[in-house]
């Protein structure tokens, strides 16, 4: 892990970045994101570390009283499953689009799946 | 008498399968790093393939403590600082078992410390996971062995003066042959050395430097364990190798962290096997375990 | 009910101490993991089974203190080992909290104390028996214990197997309560071949993975066992505990899990208390003892018989769960207990308690370091007769 200042969303855009060569070879994947609103207790581990600042707080409550994350729009998890990996209550998790569907799953680009029970 | 809240019954989290679900919600607190330590050792034991029936999960008494709860494989949840034998016991009456011990800093270094370092002098073949938060939090935020010099816990109110133990020095001066320290954060390199700890022969070591933002952060003002988490992400150093006697951590310091021991020992049983065939010049029939 | 597995059966006539004969009790019996720690006078018990292991496959290993060395014999026990560990009077303090852990998980396995003189360090190398309220209060909380008390080196390999049998039976770690006297004294001893050895096994669960709760009762009181490594995939605590093994904070669990764990051994008393009475029909006084001072009773019996006292011997061969019930009726019958004990009153309050003051308990108490002077226990026996 660097040290020093934690990644802005500008570094992205930064004026030395190029499109690389083999942009039309490699397919970034995209992830859905899965969410069980009421296992969170509203840590932010999640939006904290996606590498890809998918996720934010939603301005809504669970049935713990606690706000949850949701999916940004704009189809931006790559699936790396760091959330899934860091969250505590095991609320999060990723699935590679268009692949391991569960019941009831929204099919989406990036979007999150929101349950409760 | 407490109503069980359950969990959205349809969305399945694929680690449900290696939890006890019907005990959830957990007991630990929000931004507490254990839910991330039992996540990093699910993915461990996962990318191992390790047969599950196979695997034996020891705890002490603690927060650490209740993990073997929640784990669903065979689980231990023993007394205070006796995880160690406990499964020193398991360990050698089936040698089958793959015994991993999941304990707190002071359950394992304080009361335990006495069972820590004989095991690992025996390399006895169990793996250790070590979550330190620096604070006996189950009780209510006391001292540990951990805690760093000046930080404020209920028994040392006016700051902790005591010299705290570094664990990975600890673990290698008393012969372990796999010592790796990672913070909660770094779940990737966390569960690879958990994958690297149980796979390793011998008395295998992670310490996990874990939040805790009910008492050490909260004891300390240190805000909750998100801000611990990012005091770790800022302040945590990869230094693969480096001297265990560098790897001391101070109150708010930089801390060291990475994989600083991997060697080769024989382990107890080897040993004893091997000195027994020769003691008793091939008469003798290699223990395979106490259990027909 | 299966037969002693040969490998650990030194069938035949010996000539051994009480420690050695306790530790054959304990290979006869099929034990095959041992976790102790050296304390006068059981070390030979730890040496003898150290020597003896490597040659029939068990597994020895000396631990760091006496609080590993039980906890070892949980962990192996829950592997399916049948393990036992011996001790002394300060080890056998150390190691009462995770007594309190085996009787809560309700684990099968033996712990043999050959008590010294104490409190404290105390005799070391002298008799006592002043540890045998401590064999029923000594850990913390409610539970019911199973204690048996040798008096002879043959009794001591008998009441291990017995101890062994009584664990798995029961499903909690049983209690040897031997003295350094019986320890140390060497007599002959006769190992019967394998297949006259009844051995008790342990409960195996083997039904379906999804049907099995740890901690539910069968009609007995006692719960299926299972083995770390069978699949089962169980969870097993300290804390108190549903059927499940899963912990729950409540009164109502405690009554459940815990009122259970008493009268599984209280409402089995009478299968379980073993006693060994001589002409207690129609005596005036009845010398209630255990462990060596049976022994040192004998010449004291005799000589009051000799002068016309009916004198009975009630011998006490479980000593946890008290006999309750034959001290009671006794109680009607006699006009008084004599009870001889190393110690200055420990098992003549249980005697006094049961007696419900039909008739009286004198105790003979000696602080340890050598036997009574059956002279004591004579006079102890006239007044009594008065």
């Amino acid at each position: 892990m660097p040290q020093g200042a934690r990644p802005t969303p500008d570094s992205t855009r930064s004026k030395y970045w190029r499109k690389p060569l083999d942009a039309d070879r490699i397919k970034i994947p995209h992830g859905e994101i899965h969410i069980a609103v009421n296992r969170c207790k509203g840590c932010q581990f999640c939006v904290e570390y996606c590498p890809r600042h998918a996720l934010e707080m939603s301005s809504d409550f669970n049935v713990k009283g606690y706000h949850y994350p949701v999916a940004k729009p704009g189809n931006l998890c790559v699936d790396c499953r760091l959330c899934q990996m860091l969250c505590p209550e095991f609320a999060i998790f990723c699935v590679e689009e268009g692949e391991g569907e569960d019941e009831g799953t929204a099919k989406a680009d990036g979007k999150a799946k929101e349950a409760g029970e | 008498m407490t109503t069980k809240t359950g969990v959205a019954p349809d969305l399945t989290h694929p680690m449900d399968g290696l939890l006890r679900m019907d005990r959830m919600p957990h007991i630990w607190c929000p931004t507490c790093g254990l839910g991330t330590t039992v996540t990093a050792f699910a993915t461990a034991v996962e990318s191992l393939g390790l047969d599950l029936d196979r695997l034996a999960v020891v705890s002490g008494i603690g927060c650490t403590g209740r993990v073997a709860g929640y784990i669903k494989v065979d689980s231990f949840h023993t007394t205070h600082g006796r995880a160690i034998p406990f499964a020193t016991g398991l360990h050698l009456a089936n040698p089958k078992l793959k015994v991993v011990v999941i304990s707190g800093d002071g359950d394992l270094f304080a009361i335990g410390g006495n069972h820590f370092i004989h095991a690992a002098r025996r390399n006895i073949d169990i793996t250790i996971i070590c979550v330190n938060n620096f604070i006996y939090a189950m009780t209510g935020g006391q001292v540990a062995p951990t805690t760093p010099v000046t930080s404020k816990a209920a028994t040392m109110p006016y700051g902790n003066f005591e010299q705290p133990f570094n664990i990975p020095h600890l673990a290698e001066s008393c012969g372990a042959v796999y010592v790796a320290r990672w913070s909660a954060l770094d779940v990737r390199r966390l569960a690879k050395s958990i994958s690297e700890a149980i796979l390793k022969p011998g008395f295998s070591v992670v310490e996990v430097i874990s939040p805790c933002s009910t008492l050490y952060a909260r004891q300390n003002r240190l805000g909750t364990g998100l801000d611990l988490m990012r005091f770790y992400h800022d302040n945590c150093e990869i230094r693969h190798g480096a001297d265990t006697r560098e790897l001391a951590i101070d109150y708010q310091s930089k801390i060291v962290v990475g994989k600083f021991v991997d060697r080769e020992r024989p382990t107890y049983l080897d040993s004893m096997n091997k000195w027994y065939s020769e003691a008793f010049g091939g008469r003798y029939e290699t223990y395979e375990g106490s259990v027909k | 009910m299966t037969t002693a597995d040969p490998k650990g059966v030194l069938t035949g006539a010996h000539y051994l101490d009480g420690d050695h004969a306790a530790a054959e009790g304990g290979l006869a019996a099929g034990c095959r993991f041992f976790a102790g720690y050296p304390i006068t006078p059981s070390t030979e018990v730890a040496e003898r089974i150290a020597a003896r292991f490597p040659q029939i496959g068990g597994l020895f290993v000396q631990m760091e203190d006496e609080i590993a060395s039980i906890a070892a014999i949980l962990g192996a026990s829950w592997a399916g080992a049948k393990t036992m560990t011996v001790t002394s009077g300060p080890g056998f303090s150390l190691m009462m909290e995770n007594f309190g852990l085996g009787l809560m998980m309700e684990v099968p396995t033996v712990i043999v104390n050959v008590q010294r003189g104490g409190p404290s360090t105390g005799l070391p190398t002298l008799p006592g028996q002043a540890d045998m309220m401590q064999a029923r209060w000594g850990s913390h909380g409610d539970y019911e214990v199973i204690a048996l008390s040798p008096s002879s080196p043959q009794e001591s390999f008998d009441y291990v197997i017995k101890a062994f049998n009584l664990s798995e039976q029961y499903r909690l770690p049983v209690l040897v309560m031997m003295d350094e006297c019986v320890g140390h004294m060497t007599e002959k001893i006769v190992i019967p071949k394998a297949e006259e050895i009844e051995i008790v096994p342990r409960k195996l669960f083997h039904g379906p993975k999804d049907a099995y709760r740890p901690y539910e009762p069968d009609s007995d009181m006692i719960p299926w066992m299972t083995r770390a490594g069978d699949g089962y995939r169980f969870h097993t605590t300290g804390l108190t505990h549903d059927e499940r093994g899963y912990p729950v904070m409540s009164a109502e669990c405690q009554e459940k899990c815990v009122h259970r764990l008493v009268d599984k051994i209280r409402k089995h008393a009478d299968d379980i208390v073993v006693l060994e009475e001589e002409e207690t029909d129609g005596a005036e006084v009845v010398v209630v003892s255990y462990g060596i001072s049976c022994r040192v009773s004998v010449p004291a019996i005799e000589r009051a018989r000799a002068e016309g006292i009916k004198v009975g011997s009630l011998k006490l061969v479980t000593v946890w769960p008290f006999p309750e019930r034959r001290i009671g009726e006794l109680a009607e019958k006699v006009k008084a207990f004599v009870v001889p004990e190393l110690n200055y009153g420990q098992m003549c309050y249980e005697v006094e308690r049961c007696a419900a003051g039909k008739a009286r308990t004198i105790l003979v108490p000696h602080g340890g370091g050598w036997v009574h002077d059956p002279k004591s226990i004579h006079q102890a026996i006239k007044e009594g007769a008065k």
